[in-house]
């Protein structure tokens, strides 16, 4: 049984498959509209969520499939005191599959360890967003052609922000890729993803403060918002808060084909206005969240369609 | 210095981190053991300035290589016939489960406590440990 945790759990050529086999969705998707019929997936969120959780429960009821859960830790037994392994033990008896959501770090890990159906990650406090990389992913694949020879730069809270560092690990595994890390002091690139992932693969990067500097030579811009929840201060919070602010002016320095990416929701990290310019891809890319999901549910599930 | 008597066997354990004895010996159990057991705290050390020293009276069946998880500049020397028979290089394991803790606030085992705490070898060359949980590096005092 497969679990989708980290994501470096899927190999380069299994991801091939899954972002095929989205792309072949996104042309057809009448071919899959009942293949898992039958099947259930259960959400277990234990922190709010609205895009990631509506697009799992979309992918499944997309396929065909019906859906069950609960969208946060008050409405579910994990207020009385239920371990994530004794929760996921009895979802295992009700659903074929499950997607977790969780402020604690590893806690879907946990969930897999003791679970009889396959576990998707779908946000574990700071530290992975498989589901996030793989949108970004089919939408980089999609609107750029390629997941290769990209500049890419990380714009904002790269410390917290768990998106930043399941998209770092996926796509050092392709060819000439770099990355230009704009950030706060305060909220830097881990050290462990810095030295353990780009340092461990030599890929090239470098460390700003300023947007505006570096904007021309990206080939992607991935915004990310200063995530409050994150924070034990909130002083620190409103300190670094509207640090970057991706505006029309700003986006007049970069190149014409570069990409906005960004995991939503925003708060005003991009300004209204850059909605309207056609490389501002983000609206694009929850879209292709929901195909992604897809992909991977069929996959997890052993569906096939021929 | 102070003037700790020569073991005939047993084993030294050398360049501790000076006030890491403890910890050590808490790990290893030796209060457990029957044999003598002399732990000298803030010795002076050429290489170190201080350090830790625990003389154990016999060769008893131990761990050792755990100890480089708590501290990777310990020696180990087995002493035979009043003499270094043999030095002991640590190796560290590959996994380890109950000897450190995560201390990330945001890690899965900060609320579930019946969980193990166990971390897996990330760096061999800095023998840097990290939580299998939430991946964060495990820091020595």
């Amino acid at each position: 049984m497969r679990h989708l945790i980290s994501p470096l759990d899927l190999s380069v050529t299994e991801l091939a498959d899954i972002l095929n086999l989205a792309e072949d969705i996104i042309r057809d998707p009448a071919k899959y509209s009942e293949c898992c019929h039958g099947k259930k997936l259960a959400t277990l969120f234990y922190e709010p969520s609205t895009r990631t959780r509506l697009s799992f429960e979309a992918a499944m009821l997309n396929l065909g499939g019906s859906v069950l859960g609960f969208s946060s830790a008050d409405s579910s037994s994990a207020s009385k005191g239920e371990s994530v392994a004794d929760t996921i033990r009895v979802i295992s008896g009700y659903a074929d599959i499950c997607a977790m959501r969780h402020p604690k770090e590893g806690a879907p890990l946990v969930a897999s360890m003791y679970s009889e159906i396959p576990v998707i990650n779908a946000g574990d406090g700071g530290h992975n967003h498989p589901t996030q990389t793989l949108t970004d992913l089919l939408t980089i694949k999609n609107l750029k052609g390629r997941l290769d020879h990209l500049t890419i730069g990380l714009c904002g809270d790269l410390k917290f922000g768990r998106t930043v560092h399941s998209l770092i690990n996926a796509m050092v595994r392709y060819p000439e890729i770099s990355f230009v890390l704009i950030s706060p002091d305060e909220l830097k690139l881990p050290t462990y993803i810095r030295e353990g992932v780009l340092d461990k693969n030599q890929i090239p990067y470098k460390e700003v403060r300023s947007l505006e500097e570096v904007l021309p030579e990206l080939d992607l811009l991935y915004m990310t918002r200063v995530q409050k929840e994150r924070f034990f201060n909130e002083e620190d919070y409103i300190r670094l808060k509207d640090t970057y602010i991706l505006d029309a002016k700003k986006m007049a320095l970069a190149k014409e084909d570069m990409l906005v990416l960004h995991p939503l929701p925003r708060v005003n990290e991009i300004a209204t206005e850059v909605d309207s310019d056609p490389r501002a891809a983000y609206f694009k890319q929850a879209k292709y969240g929901v195909y992604a999901r897809m992909a991977l549910i069929m996959t997890l599930l052993g569906v096939h369609v021929d | 210095m102070l003037n700790i008597g020569g073991l005939t066997e047993g084993v030294v354990l050398d360049h501790i981190k000076a006030g890491g004895s403890m910890a050590i010996y808490n790990y290893l159990n030796l209060e457990k053991l029957d044999c003598s057991v002399a732990i000298i705290k803030n010795a002076c050390s050429n290489k170190m300035g201080k350090k830790d020293i625990i003389k154990i009276e016999g060769i008893p069946e131990l761990d050792l290589d755990m100890i480089a998880v708590l501290d990777p500049t310990v020696t180990i020397n087995i002493i035979r016939n009043g003499k270094i028979a043999e030095k002991r290089s640590l190796r560290f394991p590959m996994t380890v489960t109950g000897i450190i803790k995560c201390k990330n606030p945001r890690c899965i085992t900060s609320v579930e406590t019946a969980l193990p705490h166990t971390f897996k070898l990330a760096d061999p060359e800095k023998g840097i440990y990290r939580c299998m949980y939430c991946e964060q590096a495990f820091k020595r005092n």
